[in-house]
């Protein structure tokens, strides 16, 4: 089975419905399978902000959300994430692919990479990081925390995850 | 007619149905003028009352009206495509365009000058676009609630603010009540 396939059966099998996401070139396969899915509502977003906006009021409206999107986000959403999600006490899992990481090609990305964790820790945001397959093994769990403490949860997924970037 | 002057003779319109309530003293307005637990008060974040609106009007049946500002809707602007991609028929979003960032002194926006909200709206693809009078806004609303179609209201109203306090209001409290009630 692939890893996408996998990773988006997770999502399924914890009644995650609602699925917003930001184009991302080692997410493409995921987000196909979310597009893919008959169980998921999928939602483009053109900001990561307005997305966590849509999972916010998902939530609300009794749909378990999740948002996939790049770690250059983070930089995008500090404010959302304490104001909204945290603030009034919401889940919302964030699938993240963690660019700047060993096997990348491009240098900017590396300058948000240096500060995605320290970030997430500042935020007090619990943080998985998936370097290998097997790693994935644990989203299952992951996704009932989230759902079980109504917290922002934050899986980084790297390019050795994902089996590198192919051919540049 | 300025917001305040609006919400309070909207409220009555509005009451029956979810709203989710832009940031500042559009929210503290709709607090004094009616406040029930089928309000959602944003007390932070600005710009994303039109997408919290959209994505609860997706999740469930019950009509959903968003309160924005031009302000507010020029700060997530990007909100508006993903709206006119994404149609929910219980959703309406309703503009008050008062050219002008109330909250913080009514420092002059970009809507209030050269552009126009109604067409960003359109050319973004929201196929029903109404522009109206600040003294016509309960009946445009209450029109594009009976059309059970998604609606941009843009209510073209005077800039100016009214004195009151902030919400004090826990907002673990205000999102539980509002899930009850939307579930109810």
């Amino acid at each position: 089975m692939s890893i996408s396939k996998k990773i988006v059966d997770d999502f399924v099998a914890n009644d995650v419905s609602f699925i917003t996401t930001v184009p991302c070139k080692q997410l493409a396969g995921v987000i196909d399978e979310v597009e893919a899915r008959p169980e998921i509502f999928h939602i483009p977003s053109n900001k990561e902000d307005e997305g966590m906006g849509l999972c916010a009021g998902a939530f609300m409206g009794g749909k378990r959300p999740a948002i996939i999107m790049q770690n250059t986000a983070i930089g995008v959403t500090i404010n959302t994430l304490a104001t909204l999600t945290q603030y009034y006490r919401m889940p919302l899992p964030m699938l993240i692919s963690y660019r700047g990481e060993l096997r990348e090609p491009v240098a900017c990305q590396v300058e948000m990479a240096v500060h995605t964790k320290a970030l997430l820790a500042q935020m007090n945001i619990p943080t998985y990081h998936f370097h290998k397959e097997s790693d994935a093994d644990e989203l299952d769990a992951i996704l009932k925390y989230t759902f079980m403490c109504n917290k922002p949860v934050a899986i980084l997924t790297d390019a050795s995850f994902w089996g590198g970037y192919g051919d540049q | 007619m300025i917001r305040s002057e609006i919400l309070r003779e909207i409220a009555p319109i509005l009451n029956p149905h979810l709203v989710v309530c832009n940031i500042g003293l559009p929210s503290q307005e709709l607090h004094m003028i009616d406040d029930n637990e089928r309000n959602f008060y944003m007390l932070g974040t600005m710009g994303l009352s039109s997408s919290i609106g959209l994505g609860l009007a997706l999740a469930q049946d019950k009509t959903v009206i968003s309160i924005d500002g031009d302000g507010s809707v020029l700060t997530n602007l990007g909100t508006l495509p993903t709206i006119a991609n994404n149609v929910a028929n219980n959703y309406i979003l309703l503009i008050i365009d008062n050219g002008s960032y109330g909250s913080t002194g009514d420092q002059p926006t970009y809507a209030g000058k050269k552009t126009k909200l109604e067409n960003v709206a359109t050319a973004c693809g929201c196929e029903n676009v109404v522009v109206c009078q600040d003294v016509d806004t309960g009946a445009a609303l209450q029109a594009a609630i009976d059309s059970k179609q998604m609606t941009i209201i843009v209510s073209k109203c005077d800039s100016g603010n009214i004195k009151l306090p902030v919400i004090t209001k826990d907002p673990v409290v205000i999102r539980d009540r509002f899930m009850t009630a939307v579930a109810s």
